[in-house]
Order: C-alpha cells, then structure tokens, then sequence
C-alpha cells in the first residue's frame, strides 16, 4: 500500500457538511456523516466535524471563518454541492479567515450521491467514502498564488450580425478598440434579410441600419469584412489573431459606392446567400443597398474576367479606377485581450425533410424565403406571391418546427420560430387578405408582449392547427385538391385527420449551427455540444463566457435566440470584457499542468490532446511546455503523458491517489505507518 | 460472378412467378448469380407478427439460418418481395440487439439442428443490390431498348425503405433508388408523391372498403400524373393495384386502366428480353397498350379471364362491407 501522508500530527482539518435543505439531508444522514468525521477521521487531522443547513449561506462561511481562526484549522474540506457552483464561495471564505484559497476542497454529495441515490443508508456510507477521500486529498494541498497577466485593451468580435454589432458598439463607445471581422461583404447578419421584427412590427432595416453606419463610421472600430479568422495562438488578455482578408478587388479608399459597376456588370449570379435564393445579384455586388461598408467585392467564381479572361466592363466603366484585378489576400496579424464570437445560424436544409416537398413542390417556401419574400427591398418588392412571381396565394399553410422538436433532424426547440410564424401569418393576412392556418405542435411565446402578439394573429382570424403536419403533397384525392398543395394533419385537438389545400407553404425551418461551427470552435480552443452549438461556462450563472478565459460567445453562435436575447447578450459580453480591460490584469486560477522536462521525452502525444491549445513544442530541446496563462488544468495531458513528466496543480499524483486511498477509506482499515510512528 | 443467396418467399413462387421469372432472367443478363435457399419457409408475412410474436421471429431466423450455411464472399441474402425483406432484416436486428430474444429463437432452432449468429448475413432487397452493387452505369451498359417515352410512377410500398436499420436507402420519406434506375433504362419517371402511401397490404382481407381507398387513391395519383404504368418492388402492392383494380373501379365509378409492372419486368424489356419470358401477359389490366409506347409488341393478356372471374365472384362480398363514402367526412371547408 502506499503511504499515506504522515502529516496527521501537523495539519488541522475542519470538515463540513452541508444539508443543502433537503437537497442532502433528505438523502444522506448528514449527521451521521459528521459525527463519523469527527471520530474515524480524528487521526488524520480532523480536529472538527460540523453539519449545518446551508454552508453557502453566509451563516455557514462564518462558522468557516471563525472554526478557521480560533481552532486554527490549516485544512478545509466542505462536503456539499458540485465545486462548479461553490468551489470558489468556499475558498474566498478561507482568503478572509487567513488562510490560503486552495487549501480548501470542495466534495459534492449532491450531484452525485443524494440526487442519484434513494437508498439512504448507501448514500450516508457513500458519503462517509468521499469525505474521507476529501481529507486524504486535502493534506497534499498547497498554498498557490494566482498567476496576473495584463490585459490588452483591444477586442476581437467574429461576425457582424446583430449580436457582434451590439457588442462592438458598446466596447468601441467605451473608448477602447474593436476588430470586427466579417465572413460576408457586409455586416448586418441575418437581421438585415428581414423585413419585420416580431412582436412590435418594427421594420427591421430602420433599426439595424443606423446601428450598422455607426460600425462603419466609429473611430474605435476596424471593420474587416470579407475576411475570415484563420489562426488564434495565446491566452487571455494576449491573443495573437491572424486574420485572412479576402481580395475584394476594389480599391476601397478609391471607391464611392455610387454602384455604377453593379449596374454594368453583365454577370447575372442567382443570389442564394442574402436573398435565399429567391433573387439576383451581380458578379461584382454588395449584398443590398444598404451595405456597410458600401464598396462591393468581385466574386471571383462567377466573373466573366476571371473564369475567361475577357470583360473587365465594371473597371471600363468605374469613374474613380477603383477596380484592382490584381489584388490578393492578405494576411493581418491582430494583438487583442478578448475574443466575442458572435457567428451566428444556419437554416437546416429543408429539402432533408421530404415529405414536406421543399425543393420538389414549387410554392413551399422556407422562413428566409419568406422573409426576402414579404421584404418591400426583396426581389418581389414585398409582394407575397406563389413561385411563378405573379399569383397571389388565398390560402397559406405555415408549419412550425420543421426540422425542431424532432429527433429525425433537430431535437431542440429553434426558439423563434412561434413568434416568427405569427409574423407571417400577420404580414400574410395584411398584405393579401389570404386565409392562413399555422400548423404547430405548441406556441411558445415567452418574453415580454410575445403573448399579446399571439393574441392579436389570434383575433386577425388565423386558423391554428395543433398537430406536427405529416405530409405535404400535390396527390391531389378529393374534390378541390387538384393543383393545390394538400397538407396532411392530424388535429390532436379535434382529434381527426384533416387535409387542407393551401396555395403556398411556408415552413418554419429549424435554426442549427453554422456548418463550420466545430472547426470554429477548435480554433478558438472552446468546445460545442454533441448539436454543435457553442457551450456556455455555465448555463445559468454564466451564460455568455466559455471555458476559455478571455473567450466569449452571444447570440445564436450558442444556441437558437432571438434578437432581443442575441442585442442582450452581446451588451453583456461588452460589459464582461470593459471590466476586464478597466482591471488592467487579470488573476488566473493557478490550477495549471507543467512538464518536468527531464522525464519528457518528446513524443508529442499530449501536444495535439490539448483542447486550449496550450502545449507548445522545443524544436531544439525536444521538450514540451505548458504555457500556464492558457492551460485551463483540465488534465488531459497530465494522464496522457506516458513519461509521467506533467503533473496538474491540485491534481497531483499524490492528491489524486490519497483521494483514491481515502475513497475505499483504506485510512480506517489497519493502521498506517504513519500513525505506527507517530504512536 | 458475385453469388447472392435468393430468399424468394411463397409470393414469388405462386402469385408473383412474373417477379421471379424477370428477376432471374435479368440476373443472368447481368451477371449475378442466385442460388435459392434451401428448403425455405413462409417468412410470416404481416400477419403472424401479430399472432405469436416469438414463434414469428424462429420462424424467420430458420431461413436466417439456412441462408448463413450457403453465403459465401457476399454474404448477403436477397429478398425481392417487401415484406420478405423487413421480416428478414427485422428478425435479424432484433436478435442483435435483444439477447434473451437471442437464445429462444436458437433454442427454438436448435430443435431442428440449425443455429443462428445474428449478423452473419446481411439482408437486402434486390432493388438494392441492383442499384448499389451492380451500379446504374452497369445498367446503362446493357440497355438495347429504351423505354424512352414511357411515363412510370415508381411506387415503393411503406415496407422498404422504413424503418431502414441499416441506412441503405437515401431518404426513408422519399426514396429515389428506384427513380435513377428507370431513368437509367430510359423511361420518363414521374415525381410520384404517392411512392411510400400504403397500398393496402392485406386489407383486402379484412376490411374491403378501407382497402379499395387506399388502392383508389395510388391509382388515381399515378392516373393524376399521367404515368402509363406503375412500377412496384412488392407483390403485394402489385397484386393489391392490379387484381383489385376492376373492383375498385365499379366501387367508385371510375375507369382506371392502369397497368402495374414489376420493376424487373421493365428492366428486362430495356434489356431487350422477350415480354413472354418476364411474365408480362399475366397481369390482370393489361401492359400491352402501354407497352406499344416503346414499340413492344402487343402481349395476349393471359390473365383476362381470370379478372372477369375475380370480379365476378368478388361482387358479392362487397355488399356484405359497408362502402367507403364518396368524400371523406371530416373534409376541410375550403374559404
């Protein structure tokens, strides 16, 4: 056996069990469990034993503090919650009594004994086990200092949709610099395709717009549109960020914008990004005539110069000389402190989902077809009409959750698309007066006046349909079916199936990740769910950071929002990252892995395991080194290392196996040669 | 010469001889080889399932078993019929994933001296293995007449493509397999959006007004599109849509004449064999009228008495059901 640490004589352990209500105690008889501490712990330094009804309160750090101060604890083992809620509530507890933050460790009892457990006298002796390990654990602990980095004052915000813009603003107006690198031509997001805003109708270029001029005319901000993020090296408050910029082949500070170009260029290209597909662009464009910035870009796969050599009609006819054939990519390196990702959604492919006809039945239409549809700036001029672009529809069928809630596509709810439906169906009945039903399997309509919207598309005479459509089908079977698009339901209300013929379908698609989302995330060293959205520090307490100290995600990049939500939390990483930049330095939390780079031999293996991308390899040396600034201490490498040459903070060998020693409580079963010579 | 294990199912040798006899006249002209299961048995079809659940599943996993002593490199027993097909593949995911199911279907085998691993042959259909290991290109290479203005409506039956264990079809909503592979032989394939509706299965035997609905409305749709012929992959559906066809007729009042073929059957003419050897002519509406579209020439529909002595006899038991409405009760009024 190996020898337990022989310090029972030098260090004081106070230990303490928290009921959490009856989120322990009605589990766990945490009494017992302290009385048991308190007697069979007594010779591995447990000096005191307490249960109480919330440690967290602050009643419960008190009686910390003053057990600390007048028993003269140096150990301190809270047994209660996951250390992700209290870890860091218990260790200030012991900074203010004295003693050193780390010294303290945190045991859950909750999360993976009293919420898992019914059978009480299993949990109780379960929980006597991690205790125990706890102490074990504990007396390896040692005193750490956190590691201060300074800050650097600029911001990098990735994507220019409505979240990143609002996040750029605020940071900028602060007075500090902002990067704002966009994939597209302009910025503006998916916002900018729209032409309402739910549930206050408001028109959504009148409010985007100005906020986009202000982007592209505010003296702290560098937009970089057309460009792309290509490699992220460092660590919070110093990232090193390359950023692609693509060729626009425009000399922009020649360029007015005046578009004479766009107009010239005989290369008509079916638009399938800003206007879903539904309307034309030029070979040389800008995505709409609202586009900040203003100067267009050549799309280089569908310009006659480029694909045959000839043409050249825009640089003919361009009355500054500001079309450049010649220009090339360019790489930008960028010094900033923190990184916002704000890169958005993507529309699932609604042909996936068959037997709603997309892409087979002409008049099915997707939401962002409708959108650039019903948008007085969209190639209809805001009339709703039937695909042969003359028809007006009298009967309209919208589905909700096409593709959501459903575990053949996505099994989450997209979140706006309730909301979204009733504006269609709104803007539908306004504009043509046309019959609508909304197929939906439940209204979710949460935030503040969305109800009340609903209530009013319910007394403008729509027809609700409770049921997930089965098919959408132009087999026309009854009487008045014939060319019509037929949707199959079932009304689990009525509680019958119905067929009801419409003359245009609009499918609610499910909001999913942008395509490249995980191979984003690598790249910026922060992980996604198995769906592929951005994951969150913490889901409640902290909804707008990652793992990644420094890193921080708004808007749908993390998940379906809508734009109220998407505004809210790019203002509130502003604010994260504007503290962050006021505080000058920032204190990491010194759980970190180093390599003993006598025992490394160089393989590499831990190299590419690592997710924060903090491992860097010595050419010369042949050695490894963990950069402590960007090591987040998950351990990865520490268990991988087949040398054994890393070892964590706090995650020492000697902490982990005590823990382990303590767990199977081989600290009670026969005495240890410690206690041999201390007796 | 790739060797495929032929589970051909009571269908195939009785009702559906023109199935089998195209399948295996087409086989040889592409060259696969198929060797029957020996001493095969009923496979349960859609009924027994519901009957006895275990005794279903041992009685599938003997030809399971029986197919596994014959694989060789393929390892892959063929069903051409629908529900041949699912019970097989069923039987064979069940057992895999359910061990206690497992051991009593062995137990059950064992009895007779046989053994199944499940897992050890891999069950598809022939459209499948059509389509995917012979390959379109394969298939293009060996059409001498084009089936070029002939308008099909590929119609595949619920039972193939769902649920699809195996991920073997493109789209379990709307399979398009069966669409590349008429284009291939040059016919005009139609958007069928009927192609995964029920065509009744054995409901004809149950209840007689449900079943002529549901035929009725494959018919009309495939009548909707204009298609000269409908192609079917189950002789189930086949036999639903051809024999019953007449009947449904003087249900409705209508005059439908719409042929319904094997795919196999169409194949085989694209491949230049005589329609005698693939069967056609034993069809209850017959092919011929539509065939004449591509220049073969006018079959004897065999069959011609039979349908007059089906519809005959099959008058009377009508009366005894009660007949589907005309429209549907709960259709929505249009605004």
């Amino acid at each position: 056996m190996k020898q337990l640490k022989g310090q029972s004589g030098q260090e004081r352990v106070g230990v303490y069990v928290c009921h959490c209500g009856s989120n322990i105690a009605g589990v766990v008889d945490v009494q017992q469990v302290a009385e048991w501490a308190a007697e069979r712990l007594e010779r591995r330094g447990v000096v005191i034993a307490r249960d109480y009804r919330f440690m967290c309160s602050s009643l419960g750090q008190e009686l910390i503090e003053k057990d600390i101060k007048e028993l003269g604890l140096t150990r301190i083992v809270v047994a209660a919650c996951s250390p992700h809620l209290h870890e860091q509530t218990f260790r200030i507890a012991c900074q203010r009594a004295g003693l050193n933050p780390y010294l303290c460790e945190l045991v859950s009892i909750r999360e993976q004994n009293s919420w898992v457990h019914e059978d009480k006298n299993a949990a109780t002796e379960k929980a006597k086990a991690i205790v125990s390990g706890g102490v074990e654990r504990v007396l390896w602990h040692e005193p750490l200092e956190p590691l201060h980095v300074p800050i650097h004052p600029a911001t990098l915000v990735v994507g220019g949709g409505i979240a990143g813009i609002q996040a750029a603003l605020e940071i900028a107006d602060a007075g500090f610099p902002v990067y704002l690198v966009e994939r597209e031509p302009s910025i503006g997001g998916h916002m900018a395709q729209f032409d309402k805003t739910f549930p206050t109708l408001d028109c959504a270029a009148c409010i985007l717009t100005p906020r986009m001029v202000s982007v592209g005319t505010h003296p702290h901000i560098t937009m970089l549109t057309w460009s792309e993020v290509t490699d992220v090296q460092g660590y919070v408050g110093n990232f090193t960020v390359t950023v692609r910029k693509k060729a626009r082949y425009i000399k922009t500070d020649l360029c007015t914008g005046c578009g004479i170009c766009q107009e010239k260029c005989p290369k008509k290209v079916l638009d399938e990004d800003f206007e879903a597909g539904l309307g034309y662009r030029k070979a040389i464009y800008t995505p709409f005539p609202q586009a900040v910035p203003k100067y267009p870009v050549i799309d280089g796969s569908n310009c006659t110069y480029f694909q045959k050599g000839t043409c050249r009609a825009c640089e003919k006819f361009c009355p500054t000389g500001a079309i450049d054939f010649e220009q090339q990519d360019e790489l930008l390196t960028l010094q900033v402190g923190n990184i916002i990702l704000a890169t958005g959604f993507d529309l699932l492919d609604a042909r996936r989902i068959a037997q709603y006809g997309y892409g087979r039945l002409a008049n099915v239409f997707t939401s962002l077809e409708f959108e650039r549809l019903s948008n007085a700036a969209g190639p209809t001029d805001g009339n709703i009409v039937l695909r042969d672009g003359v028809t007006t529809p009298r009967t309209v069928g919208i589905i909700h959750c096409a593709g959501s809630r459903d575990r053949n596509f996505n099994n989450y709810c997209s979140a706006i698309c309730c909301m979204q439906s009733l504006k269609f169906a709104h803007l539908v009945k306004e504009r043509t007066g046309a019959t609508v039903y909304n197929f939906y399997i439940d209204i979710r309509t949460p935030a503040k006046a969305y109800d009340e919207f609903y209530q009013r598309v319910l007394e403008e005479g729509t027809i609700f349909v409770r049921g997930r459509v089965a098919e959408v089908t132009d087999a026309a079977r009854l009487p008045g079916e014939e060319n019509r698009l037929i949707i199959q339901v079932e009304d689990t209300l009525a509680g019958l199936q119905r067929r009801i013929p419409v003359d245009m379908v609009i499918l609610s698609v499910s909001l999913q990740p942008r395509w490249d989302a995980k191979e984003v995330a690598k790249r910026f060293g922060i992980s996604c769910s198995s769906d592929g959205w951005i994951i969150e520090k913490h889901p409640k307490l902290d909804p707008i950071a990652t793992m990644t100290e420094g890193v921080f995600a708004v808007g749908c990049a993390q998940g379906p929002k809508d734009i109220p939500s998407s505004v809210a939390q790019g203002a509130a990483a502003a604010a994260r990252v504007l503290a962050r930049i006021q505080q000058q330095e920032i204190a990491l939390e010194p759980v970190r892995a180093s390599v003993e780079e006598s025992r490394c031999s160089g393989c590499r293996i831990c190299n590419n395991l690592c997710p924060f991308n903090a491992i860097l390899f010595h050419e010369d040396r042949m050695v490894s080194e963990i950069n402590a600034a960007l090591c987040q201490g998950c351990g990865t490498c520490v268990a991988a290392c087949p040398a054994g040459a890393i070892s964590g903070t706090v995650f020492s060998n000697e902490q982990i196996l005590s823990q382990i020693e303590g767990l199977l409580l081989l600290n009670q079963s026969e005495p240890t040669q410690a206690e041999m010579v201390t007796a | 010469m790739p060797k495929y294990i032929l589970y051909p199912g009571c269908s195939l040798h009785r009702m559906a001889r023109p199935y089998l006899d195209s399948t295996l006249a087409l086989c040889e002209l592409l060259g696969i080889e198929l060797e029957e299961v020996q001493d095969w048995n009923c496979c349960g079809a859609t009924e027994y399932i519901a009957v006895h659940h275990l005794a279903s599943y041992a009685l599938v996993g003997r030809n399971l078993a029986l197919a596994a002593q014959k694989v060789d490199d393929t390892h892959t027993v063929v069903a051409a019929c629908s529900a041949c097909y699912l019970n097989l593949a069923k039987t064979d995911s069940y057992m895999r994933q359910d061990a206690r199911l497992n051991q009593q279907v062995n137990e059950a085998l064992a009895a007779g001296g046989l053994q199944y691993i499940p897992g050890s042959v891999r069950v598809r259909h022939l459209l499948d293995v059509i389509v995917n290991d012979v390959g379109l290109e394969h298939v293009a290479s060996s059409v001498v007449r084009s089936l070029k203005g002939l308008r099909v409506a590929p119609y595949y039956g619920c039972m193939i493509a769902r649920p699809d264990r195996e991920n073997r079809w493109d789209n379990v909503e709307h399979p398009v397999a069966m669409d590349r592979l008429l284009k291939t032989l040059g016919a005009e394939v139609i958007d069928f959006p009927l192609k995964t509706h029920c065509c009744g299965g054995h409901m004809t035997q149950i209840n007689l007004s449900v079943a002529y609905e549901l035929i009725r409305r494959l018919i009309h749709g495939a009548d909707q599109y204009r298609a000269d012929v409908i192609s079917t992959l189950c002789p189930i559906c086949q036999l639903n849509l051809d024999a019953y066809q007449g009947e449904v007729n003087r249900h409705f009042h209508t005059s439908y004449e719409m042929p319904v073929l094997y795919f196999t059957q169409l194949m085989g003419l694209a491949f230049g064999l005589e329609p005698e050897t693939l069967g056609i002519g034993k069809e209850f509406v017959a092919a011929g009228p539509a065939l004449s579209h591509i220049g073969v020439e006018a079959v004897i529909n065999e069959g011609a008495h039979a349908t007059t002595a089906v519809r005959a006899g099959s008058r009377k038991k009508e009366k005894e059901g009660l007949p589907m409405p005309r429209m549907p009760i709960h259709e929505e009024k249009s605004p």
